[in-house]
């Protein structure tokens, strides 16, 4: 695995072809929409989906934080796909979280489809705010939020290849989605072409490392 | 039982008589069968009568007695089949004066009409696989075909061997317990494993009481190569250079089908032929995604006799008699022999006259592969492989379709569909699982006791939960899985009603720019955007044109073909039948190298341009190519000879590498057949593409119905990221079971692959030269045209691309 470095706000900070960012001076890992018990919540409106889900995405993160040796995670919000999500976990997924709960200090911040009460809806550190849906950044502050779950088409000489990705500039770093059964909305689309306006990079998510893009090079087709 | 005294009742005697026909004697047969209480499987040419032969014990029976009762089920593979059979049976209807009432009933039958069929059904009800399951999953279906006397099954082979027969298969065993008296007819022109196929359409999935009909022979259709002047091209599969050849037969003949393998294909053909034509002959356009009122208004010119020629895909395979066609043009190779025959069928519906039929090569292998199919087609050595044993997620659809028309028990269902004969090797055990994956997902995590959509009562039978999950499925029948399709339109003035044209996949609508063109329905168009679930567009576009990709749309040449080729090449005495240039190519690779033996594999390898290439004779297929690429260079890559990519067509694989290959005797060893075969598989394309087919046909995830409100409201899952969560997590799970049962009939060909290893033991032919062959040039001329898919290939592409934009940027990453 090979992360990329980015220098925001006189921070460091890597961006991880798993698809999270970690800031080591902070030695914090930052995650975006883990839609924990989406496939519960499908199977509700009698779509029986493999209810592995949750686990999945938990241990793809247990991984994550040994790998970095995080000591905090900030979770960005949408951590469950609905609010009644967390009392569906199965005793040994909620035995996972309670785990890393111990081990690590958890932010959950929170998303649309969070209950209000549970968590933080910002966290500011300095020039570095983290929220779930991006907002307004001031001059020399950098933005870290999730919700959109962006992914980005490159065209190739033999097909179009479509993945999740990092959409970055200079203020802000939207997050792919890191649940297991999470889809993606391009960056064509226009709520994130609007967050972009002065054109942007997109990292797509590969095997063991990122691949880099001008955001003018995946937006098309609008 | 004596055949000849079976004879016609005298008032169709008198209508035979008065069309000036004479009954055959497969028709005599069928009737024979039928009267004494079996069942018949007609194989007859096209043009025998074989319709009527289907249809006669039928009306025979409802003159005698026309009380009001649904009598006659006829189930065809196309609805248009369906629509055209109904409007040829009015015929002898009219003429003998029958009081028999006909209807259709497909997924274009207007809900009044369906409505109106379930209180009072026609006596012969022409219907499709899907119509009739939806009719057999619903409550009142045992009353409905309780009288129920005959069912004829039309084109047997278009579905017995895959899921829509396998469904199919399973709805005749339903019959079976409503009506057992009823009786079946399969009918056919083109059958390769009759005994097989007479199995399937027997009421116990073995045979019992079903008689083979065969019809007397057709004559024999004239076939020829039409290669166009000029070279004759190393590679492509489009044969557009041919077109001005083509349209000078088509002027010769007064109505010409031309086939050709492809959508793209049809599109890129009608728009070269429309560029020699310049006396405008009235030439039309017929493949399976222009709008049905398009497709409606060709078939209407062609039955008036107002087209001289129509370019077809497959759309126009089956036995729909629109018009007579004097000629079928075949442009690119017909890939089987059976599939030739089929369209050779549209030519003449005559069965005393011959077929005439072209057959046009796209690139110098294809002529081989047109020659050995002619010979195939002279020897009646039809191809296709034998009907194979059910899926799993048809047989989960049956099941909760049976629960949703009346609760059931296990054991009879069980017993039901054993005697279907797909199902005949069903274990118990598969069974339970598929009916617990119906319940609960059947799940290693059992978590969804409270989703549960069948629950069993004290007497153990399986009732379905609620009314929810029975609208589920009735949205959710059928085996035919499309990708996401758009509807294409005209552009008016704000953007709205313009006329739709057909659809496209949503895939390629997603690599188009605004302003970029492509072809389709044989327009120009330029792409203005998407709006909702349409592409919008307007007439005219100018530049390169891109042509719409459909998955799935690549034909793989049959085994049978591929050794009759194999054999031509090594047989000089029929090299007489090839054009000047082929002729010249397989000498000059005579002297050069060698020529592929009958039962070895030769091999080359040869420098070029600072690399080793390795091309290797197999003729197996591309599928077969592409897993046997994929192995060889895991164990290039372990013999330390850094291997850089490879590339398979239908016949050779090619594989270039750093480093000259050494030992390719050892290359090929069978052992190469190990874990990474397994590690490949599950990771391909090929196979999520199956499971995203067995998810959907299985009930785990919803069909998307474009334009729906139902798509917008419900959430769609990437069938990708459950099937990798699936195979961590539960990697026995029925799904993933029938997942691997469809990689390994076909999509993989991983016995094509053994048996050749097997067979090439101790026979590797290696030639090493100091430059290219001539026979393998065509494969060199096709690296970096194929599609690349899934895994390593893609990281490649992208890695590559990436490296490229940065370069051309100026920059390495932002910083």
């Amino acid at each position: 695995m090979h992360a990329a470095p980015i220098h925001r706000a006189a921070e460091r900070f890597m961006l991880d072809p798993a698809g999270v960012v970690f800031w080591p001076r902070r030695r914090t890992l930052i995650v975006a929409d883990l839609h924990l018990e989406k496939a519960s919540s499908q199977a509700g409106r009698g779509q029986l989906l493999p209810p592995y889900d949750s686990r999945t995405t938990l241990d793809r993160l247990a991984l994550l934080v040994r790998h970095y040796a995080a000591e905090r995670v900030i979770a960005l919000g949408d951590s469950f796909h609905d609010r009644h999500g967390a009392a569906r976990l199965a005793p040994e997924d909620a035995a996972r979280v309670a785990r890393m709960e111990m081990g690590q200090t958890f932010i959950w911040i929170m998303g649309n489809h969070d209950p209000s009460d549970a968590a933080l809806s910002e966290l500011r550190e300095g020039e570095v705010i983290f929220r779930h849906q991006a907002g307004e950044v001031a001059a020399g502050g950098i933005e870290f939020s999730g919700h959109f779950h962006p992914k980005a088409r490159i065209a190739t000489r033999a097909a179009a290849i479509a993945r999740p990705c990092f959409v970055v500039d200079q203020h802000r770093v939207l997050l792919p989605s890191f649940g297991a059964y999470t889809g993606g909305l391009d960056v064509a689309s226009p709520p994130l072409r609007a967050l972009f306006p002065r054109g942007g990079q997109v990292f797509l998510l590969g095997r063991d490392r990122l691949y880099a893009f001008p955001l003018t090079h995946a937006a098309h087709a609008a | 039982m004596n055949k000849s005294k079976t004879s016609l009742p005298s008032r169709f005697g008198d209508w035979f008589a008065a069309r000036k026909w004479i009954v055959r004697p497969h028709q005599l047969a069928v009737l024979a069968a039928i009267e004494s209480g079996d069942n018949a499987l007609l194989i007859a040419p096209t043009g025998g009568g074989k319709t009527l032969a289907g249809f006669l014990p039928s009306l025979i029976a409802l003159a005698d007695d026309p009380h009001p009762r649904l009598h006659t089920l006829y189930i065809s593979p196309l609805k248009a089949l369906a629509t055209d059979i109904a409007r040829n049976l009015e015929v002898p209807i009219a003429e003998i004066g029958l009081p028999i009432r006909v209807e259709t009933r497909t997924g274009d039958t207007p809900a009044n009409r369906r409505a109106r069929q379930r209180i009072a059904p026609p006596h012969i009800l022409l219907t499709t696989p899907e119509s009739l399951a939806l009719l057999l999953y619903s409550p009142d279906a045992a009353a409905y075909f309780a009288d129920l006397r005959l069912i004829v099954i039309d084109e047997i082979h278009a579905l017995a061997g895959t899921k829509r027969g396998d469904q199919l298969a399973l709805c005749l065993a339903r019959l079976h317990r409503l009506a057992p008296q009823a009786l079946r007819i399969g009918l056919s022109a083109t059958i390769a494993y009759p005994e097989a196929i007479r199995a399937w359409l027997s009421p116990d999935g073995q045979g019992v009481a079903t008689r083979l009909v065969l019809g007397e022979a057709g004559a024999p259709p004239e076939i020829g190569l039409l290669i166009a002047p000029g070279r004759m091209p190393w590679s492509g599969h489009m044969g557009l250079m041919a077109a001005e050849a083509i349209l000078h037969r088509i002027r010769a003949t007064r109505m010409t089908i031309v086939f050709v393998n492809t959508r793209a294909q049809a599109e890129l053909i009608f728009e070269a032929l429309w560029r020699h034509n310049e006396e405008t002959l009235p030439i039309a356009l017929h493949h399976g995604s222009l709008d049905v009122n398009q497709r409606r208004k060709v078939e209407a010119a062609m039955a008036a006799g107002k087209l001289r020629a129509v370019v077809a895909t497959s759309s126009l395979d089956l036995g729909i008699d629109w018009a007579a066609v004097d000629q079928v043009i075949q442009v690119a190779a017909p890939k089987g022999v059976s599939r030739l025959m089929q369209r050779l069928g549209r030519a003449n519906h005559r069965m005393d006259e011959p077929s005439r039929a072209l057959l046009v090569p796209a690139n110098r292998f294809e002529v081989l592969e047109c020659a050995a199919a002619i010979a195939g087609v002279a020897e009646g050595d039809l191809d296709g492989d034998p009907p194979r044993g059910g899926g799993l997620d048809v047989l989960a659809q049956h099941v909760l379709g049976c629960a949703c028309a009346a609760p059931f028990h296990p054991d009879d269902l069980f017993a039901e569909i054993r005697a279907a004969s797909p199902y005949a090797d069903l274990t118990r055990q598969d069974f339970d699982d598929v009916q617990h994956f119906v319940e609960n997902g059947s799940y290693v995590l059992a978590v969804y006791e409270r989703y549960r959509k069948l629950f069993r009562d004290s007497e153990g039978m399986v009732h379905v939960r609620n009314a929810r999950v029975v609208r589920q499925l009735r949205m959710n029948v059928g085996t035919i899985v499309e990708a996401p399709l758009l509807k294409v339109r005209l552009g008016g003035q704000r953007g709205f009603g313009g006329a739709t044209l057909g659809e496209i996949e949503e895939y390629f609508a997603a690599m188009l720019t605004p302003g970029d063109t492509f072809l389709f329905a044989g327009r120009r168009l330029r792409f203005l955007g998407i709006r909702e679930t349409s592409v919008l567009v307007a007439e005219g576009g100018i530049g390169e044109p891109k042509i719409p990709a459909y998955a799935g749309g690549q034909m793989r040449m049959s085994t049978h073909l591929a050794n009759r080729v194999r054999a031509m090449l090594h047989a000089r005495d029929q090299w007489e039948h090839f054009p000047e240039p082929v002729r010249e190519w397989l000498a000059l690779q005579a002297l050069r190298s060698d020529l592929p033996g009958p039962d070895d594999l030769l091999v080359e390898t040869f420098p070029r341009g600072g690399r080793w290439y390795l091309v290797a004779y197999c003729f197996e297929g591309r599928q077969a190519h592409q897993a046997l690429g994929m192995l060889l260079t895991r164990r290039l890559e372990r013999f330390g000879d850094q291997p850089i990519g490879y590339v398979a067509t239908d016949y050779v694989l090619g594989v270039w590498c750093a480093r000259e290959p050494a030992n390719i005797p050892r290359l090929f060893e069978e052992d190469m057949l190990g874990d990474d075969l397994e590690a490949w598989m599950a990771e391909s394309s090929m196979l999520k593409r199956s499971f995203r087919n067995v998810a959907v046909i299985a009930g785990l995830i919803e069909r998307m119905h474009p334009g729906g409100e139902h798509s917008r409201r419900h959430v769609t899952v990437n069938t990708d990221l459950i099937y990798d969560v699936l195979r961590k997590h539960d990697p026995n799970h029925v799904l993933l079971r029938a997942t691997r049962a469809d990689a390994a009939h076909g999509l993989v060909d991983l016995a094509h692959i053994a048996g050749m290893l097997a067979r090439v033991r101790g026979r590797v032919r290696h030639r090493r030269l100091d430059r290219v062959s001539p026979l393998a040039i065509p494969v060199l001329l096709d690296i970096g045209r194929e599609r690349v898919q899934g895994g390593n290939a893609e990281e490649a592409l992208l890695a590559e691309t990436a490296a490229l934009v940065a370069e051309a940027m100026g920059t390495e990453t932002l910083a």
